[in-house]
């Protein structure tokens, strides 16, 4: 894993060198600045060492002093430009996202299994499907259209970001008892989000519960447990979906790539102040260090999220053994 | 069932090949038949883009910025008839906003085969013939409204569903040119080969995607528009070979155990014809499967890019590109039909996932197709 990282910082660093122009090339253009003032920015800012001491130099403040690094365009470090403020909240609407793509499809999914070939299957694998085809992006654009046109969403209630102004500064909590109003306006601004960033692999899932549940419904010890007089629903839940749902936790880590890569783009549409979202400001910005550890932290993300799922895989059925 | 009958009786006792065995179970998956259809409805309507088109998709008609889709009327008087339109008038609200309405005064038929701009068909010939149109500049047809620039945005759709709907075939052809020698190589002989672009797909494989691919468009940003088609191209293959070749790779490595291989060795052929003429048609079915799956994430790729003006350029255009008019709450809200072009950046995509669908149960033996 620890490999994978530093290659993976290596590599983003080599991208963000390919980008042409740096941080520096847009203020040249400028003629409020001198030539002398730019230059020494670029030594303040390191740009005049070459390549491997500059990435040398990056990896040994993230050693020695979990240093990240410097963001140029905010003149503020690295951390807290990706992560103040923001890995909270990414971390929540990503649990978020992730509990509605499995708490509707694996729903789904055995439904249409128990069902199957009936007209009832066919329109949730419809729905499911275009749940799939639909780009995260135009999702959130039709519900932002749907938001503002149809529902008539006004100024008090707001639409995009987290909250509107009143709720910015407001605290979540007085003393122990929730800040009701503030934590229904951030629900109601986070559906839309949610909806969007779920749907992406909804169907995948859903065509993948139902093909396992369809396979372990035709097994001997399913047909057994038939026979012996046990109820359908146990026979269901007991004994077909405990064996079924195994590949549908090995997905888990292709549907934690999903998200990673539908949040950037449902954040930017809806104006969630995501990390991904950051990582989007940064990018335009050529702010490179920036960048640097947005890629190398979503490729941290994925590889937790797999390993995540190696371990419920291994909760879940007991004679899988990592040694 | 005397068809059935026929072919496994005495008379024709040739097999059926593996490939009219698929072809016969797609013909019973019905959803897998219509995506098919759609999908190559979609290519020909874009490839007649010009002609089906009633406008070229840069002409500007100035004095129609952001006009609503102009509305058609089947009826008068309660009565059916011809398709006509009204005449468009141009007008300001009290707020000295453009508002158009329509002059019922004057009525203009649909007329088919119509003369209006000219164009030139793939560089082929040179045209003045429209499928449709009222052939008169009082009153225009958008069929879908019109952009900031009083663009047509149907013609434009149609436009740019040459570029949207043909990246995919290309990412794969180029992806496919990559993943397949690279996975053969890396499974055939192993050792160190293997090693080695196991370590690199890991890592590339470690990137989500899309993060990877809009750092990839960043590098290719400043090339002149004409070319960005390829890049983009080229970003695509060059993070998502990894997948492709690794699976293949696994394949290769059971398929080198098989008793064919070793046949094929022992009767002298060399690597090279062992891997390219024994195995690798053995994974054929696989690389179709993956690569209809494949077809539909590009394309959704690609528009989420040019949406994010990373991708294709003016004066170029594709779907993505067209969505990104859109982008602010006030344009969604006062000119909701710029979002049309997602319309049919979901139907494709539908018709293309249930394509894969379709063929993805008609080529394993062991799912039943069509509830038989």
């Amino acid at each position: 894993m620890i490999p994978t990282l530093i290659l993976v910082s290596i590599i983003s660093f080599g991208i963000i060198q390919l980008i042409p122009g740096d941080y520096l090339s847009g203020r040249k253009l400028d003629p409020t600045i001198s030539r002398e003032t730019l230059e020494q920015q670029k030594e303040n800012l390191g740009l005049d060492k070459p390549l491997p001491i500059r990435y040398w130099k990056w990896v040994k403040g993230v050693i020695t002093r979990g240093d990240f690094g410097y963001s140029f365009s905010n003149y503020r470090p690295v951390r807290d430009v990706l992560f103040e403020g923001r890995i909270g909240f990414t971390i929540f609407l990503g649990i978020m996202s992730m509990l509605f793509t499995y708490l509707f499809s694996i729903p789904i999914g055995v439904y249409s299994a128990t069902h199957q070939y009936a007209p009832s299957d066919h329109i949730v694998t419809f729905f499911a499907f275009i749940g799939l085809s639909i780009p995260n992006f135009f999702l959130a654009l039709v519900l932002l259209y749907f938001m503002a046109a149809v529902l008539g969403v006004g100024p008090n209630l707001g639409i995009g970001g987290l909250f509107i102004e009143k709720y910015m500064g407001a605290p979540w909590f007085h003393g122990f008892v929730p800040n009701m109003p503030k934590i229904s306006n951030f629900f109601w601004h986070v559906w839309p989000y949610i909806l969007a960033v779920g749907t992406a692999s909804l169907a995948s899932v859903v065509r993948l519960m139902r093909g396992q549940m369809l396979e372990f419904m035709n097994r001997q010890f399913a047909k057994t447990a038939q026979a012996k007089g046990l109820k359908e629903s146990v026979v269901i839940y007991k004994h077909v979906f405990r064996n079924a749902i195994n590949p549908i936790i090995t997905n888990f880590g292709y549907a934690f790539r999903t998200l990673v890569s539908g949040s950037l783009i449902t954040a930017i549409v809806l104006g969630v102040p995501t990390v991904q979202r950051a990582y989007w400001t940064a990018l335009n910005q050529q702010d490179e260090q920036v960048i640097m550890v947005g890629l190398t932290f979503f490729a941290l993300m994925l590889l937790v999220g797999n390993l995540f799922a190696d371990f419920l895989l291994a909760w879940n059925d007991p004679r899988i053994r990592y040694d | 069932m005397a068809e059935e009958y026929q072919a496994e009786g005495t008379k024709d006792r040739k097999a059926r090949s593996q490939w009219r065995r698929m072809w016969r179970r797609f013909r019973r998956h019905t959803l897998g038949q219509v995506g098919g259809i759609i999908v190559i409805f979609m290519f020909i309507i874009v490839f007649f883009a010009n002609f089906l088109a009633p406008y070229n998709y840069s002409t500007q008609h100035r004095d129609y910025s952001h006009a609503p889709p102009t509305r058609i009327h089947f009826t008068e008087d309660g009565q059916l008839t011809w398709p006509y339109v009204y005449a468009t008038e141009k007008g300001y609200n009290e707020y000295y906003e453009k508002v158009y309405t329509q002059d019922k005064s004057k009525k203009y038929p649909i007329k088919f085969f119509v003369k209006g701009e000219k164009y030139s068909f793939w560089g082929l010939f040179k045209s003045r013939i429209h499928f449709f149109g009222t052939g008169s500049k009082e009153a225009p047809v958008f069929l879908i409204g019109t952009d900031m620039f009083g663009r047509d945005l149907f013609s434009r759709t149609l436009w740019g569903g040459w570029i949207s709907l043909t990246i995919g075939p290309f990412a794969l052809l180029t992806t496919l040119i990559i993943a397949i020698p690279i996975g053969l190589l890396s499974g055939y002989f192993g050792g160190w080969v293997d090693m080695l672009v196991q370590r690199i797909t890991e890592v590339v494989m470690a990137f989500p995607k899309l993060p990877l691919w809009l750092a990839l468009a960043m590098i290719v940003q400043g090339l002149p528009s004409a070319y960005r088609f390829f890049f983009i191209v080229g970003v695509f293959s060059l993070v998502d070979w990894t997948a492709l070749s690794r699976t293949l790779r696994g394949m290769v490595l059971s398929a080198r155990e098989e008793d064919y291989t070793m046949a094929a060795s022992a009767a002298g052929a060399g690597s090279g014809r062992i891997m390219f003429r024994h195995i690798l048609p053995n994974t054929t079915t696989y690389l179709i499967v993956v690569s209809t799956l494949q077809i539909p994430i590009w394309i959704i790729a690609e528009a989420t890019i040019s949406y994010l003006g990373l991708g294709i350029k003016e004066p170029q255009t594709s779907w993505g590109l067209l969505l990104s008019q859109a982008n602010n709450l006030e344009s969604i809200t006062s000119y909701p039909w710029l979002l049309t072009p997602g319309v049919f950046i979901v139907v494709t995509v539908l018709a293309f996932n249930f394509l894969g669908d379709g063929i993805r149960d008609a080529a394993d033996p062991f799912t039943t197709v069509g509830g038989r």
